[in-house]
């Protein structure tokens, strides 16, 4: 039972661990960088753009059938570009990780589902959320008492 | 923790057992059911401005998946409107059970068919065309119709409700996640059974209606197929049925060993990821060939998604289940082991539905206001703009969702290993790597 207490409360270290503890991440020096962005029912083109942490991002949407809008999750950036028309929306990629960016102007069928995504240096939140993952199946390996001991129906519940 | 029987306090039985406050909202559920049609055909075109779209794949699923089926089983299933006008033309009543039958067909449903493998296909083909559902009202409305007119049909053909215990689309996956609830509906003392006459529970009676579902109350071990209709209830001459509170996931103890039952969790499981990456992800040409139902990539894309639900998931499973001198058939042990991934399924579905109904959800505000496209404002708010909700907490709610429905699915594994003797290892390594793959898909 003390073994068990003690496991129980080395993994709940071990999942704050995984949450809280910085990761070592390069940081190259901030740089303006500056995207084209097609946008035509009901993709981005690129679909995925990368950036480092701090950098000034440009985005130039450029629509080419119906208006179209990009927001970005997270950020709460956002800019319309009327057909045929470019328009420019500027921000400050502050926060690292990655976020999905949106159209937010009704433009057909598929406009929910419309949606590109922004990598702002690693993506920490996946790499943690995967740690979570795989420490849970670790403990459940590590300490068969964290879990009721599997049985069968016969050996539970009688014939 | 054990069971807590909510019928023991006189006024939930009371509630229950009244057929009037289960009545009001079967006819609140049927004129928003109707509505929702109505608005879908007359209403914009424009999916994510029309009532039926935003209130049925937005509003609706959202309470379904993320508080009905987990907290409540088949609580939908008991208030759902769709077999209503059937069962209605078939009792020749709406509410307390007439001196004298309808003298319609009473089929009894062909013993061939009596499992939920029309519900796969049925789920399958809606899955296949999802996109286009998702994003046509008219084609929308059309499918809730037709639900209607199945149902209708069918419950002049055969007894009971035949449409929701076999064909219904939603009612084979709200059946499998049931046994995940904490609210169950069992006979408490079986003994009583054994000795009560003409079984009203099964058979009906002047207090109420033979089980809809075709359940004979006795046997039931498991949410899967009580409708929770709570006709027994009424019926039970010994005050034999009892509504329980219960643990999480209390079904699953004991596993099921159907085939049926288990392609269901592939069904659900391959969904959830196939919809993270083609609805949330940022892919166009997957999209593109989705949307564009009869195309060349539409074959290719379904292709794909069968392949990903009849070969890509239960192949590797399949090893899971290996085990040689092993006393039991192998289709067993792949079928009770595959109960592990029913709370996976589920912490699926709930981390996908987390982040479609939080990024799209400011529609319902707009279409509420003006849910027939005819210019109102009822509440003021038919020309909001478009807003994420609460998107900051999506990716921690997701990550809580999917690690724990790992966890508790492990938990699952080592029970269902158990039961036919395999190791849970495999399994628990296969969960595992579909999370990861999930968490790669979502965040």
């Amino acid at each position: 039972m003390k073994i068990r207490r003690i496991g129980l409360l080395l993994l709940a270290a071990s999942g704050l661990a995984v949450v809280f503890t910085p990761l070592p991440a390069a940081s190259p020096a901030p740089q303006a960088r500056t995207f084209r962005i097609d946008a035509g029912q009901f993709a981005y083109s690129p679909s995925t753009i990368d950036v480092n942490p701090g950098d000034r991002v440009t985005i130039q949407l450029v629509s080419t059938d119906v208006v179209h809008g990009l927001y970005v999750d997270g950020y709460g950036a956002s800019v319309e570009a009327d057909p045929g028309q470019t328009a420019t929306l500027t921000f400050v990629a502050d926060k690292a990780g990655s976020f999905r960016f949106r159209c937010n102007v009704s433009c057909g069928a598929m406009h929910p589902f419309m949606i590109g995504k922004l990598n702002v240096g690693t993506n920490n939140r996946l790499l943690r959320s995967m740690g979570l993952a795989g420490l849970a199946v670790a403990g459940i390996f590590l300490l068969p008492s964290f879990l009721p001991q599997g049985k069968s129906n016969q050996e539970r519940f009688g014939a | 923790m054990n069971r807590i029987e909510l019928t023991r306090n006189p006024l939930i039985k009371g509630a229950l057992k009244n057929r009037y406050p289960q009545l009001a909202l079967f006819v609140a559920m049927l004129v928003g059911y109707l509505f929702a049609i109505l608005a879908g055909l007359i209403s914009t075109p424009v999916g994510n401005q029309n009532f039926s779209i935003v209130f049925v794949w937005i509003a609706w699923w959202a309470i379904l998946i993320l508080v009905a089926v987990p907290f409540f089983g088949r609580g939908w299933c008991a208030v759902c409107p769709i077999p209503l006008p059937g069962e209605w033309l078939q009792r020749g009543a709406t509410l307390d059970p007439p001196h004298r039958k309808p003298g319609w067909a009473n089929l009894r449903w062909p013993k061939f068919l009596r499992n939920i493998w029309l519900q796969n296909i049925s789920f399958l083909l809606l899955a296949l065309f999802s996109t286009l559902v998702l994003t046509s009202p008219k084609l929308t409305s059309v499918i809730l119709a037709a639900m209607l007119f199945v149902a209708l049909g069918l419950s002049m053909l055969f007894e009971r409700r035949s449409f929701c215990r076999y064909l219904c689309p939603v009612g084979g996956f709200v059946g499998i996640y049931s046994q995940t609830a904490p609210i169950e509906l069992r006979v408490k003392d079986k003994r009583v059974c054994a000795t009560c006459e003409g079984k009203p529970c099964y058979n009906g009676s002047a207090s109420g209606y033979g089980c809809p579902w075709d359940v004979f109350p006795p046997g039931l071990s498991k949410n899967t197929e009580c409708g929770l209709c709570l006709e027994c209830l009424r019926t039970c001459p010994h005050d034999n049925i009892a509504v329980n509170l219960r643990p999480f996931s209390a079904d699953l103890a004991r596993p099921s060993a159907r085939l049926d039952e288990a392609f269901k969790a592939f069904i659900m499981l391959g969904s959830a990821m196939i919809y993270a990456g083609i609805l949330l992800g940022p892919w166009g040409a997957v999209k593109d060939a989705a949307y564009h139902v009869g195309t060349g990539t539409w074959y290719l894309y379904a292709g794909a998604f069968l392949a990903v639900i009849f070969v890509i998931l239960p192949v590797p499973f399949a090893f899971c289940a290996f085990g040689s001198g092993n006393r039991h058939p192998f289709k067993k042990r792949f079928s009770t082991l595959s109960t592990a991934l029913i709370p996976l399924g589920l912490s699926f579905w709930a981390a996908f539905s987390l982040s479609f109904v939080l990024s799209n959800g400011a529609y319902v505000l707009a279409s509420v206001s003006d849910p027939l496209g005819l210019g109102w404002n009822v509440f003021g708010t038919a020309n909001i703009a478009w807003f994420p909700v609460l998107t900051s907490l999506l990716a921690p709610a997701q990550t809580l969702a999917l690690v724990g429905g790992l966890v508790w699915s492990a938990h699952t594994a080592r029970n269902a290993a158990g039961e036919v003797h395999v190791s849970p290892i495999p399994a628990i390594l296969y969960c595992l790597a579909a999370t990861l793959v999930m968490l790669w898909l979502l965040l």
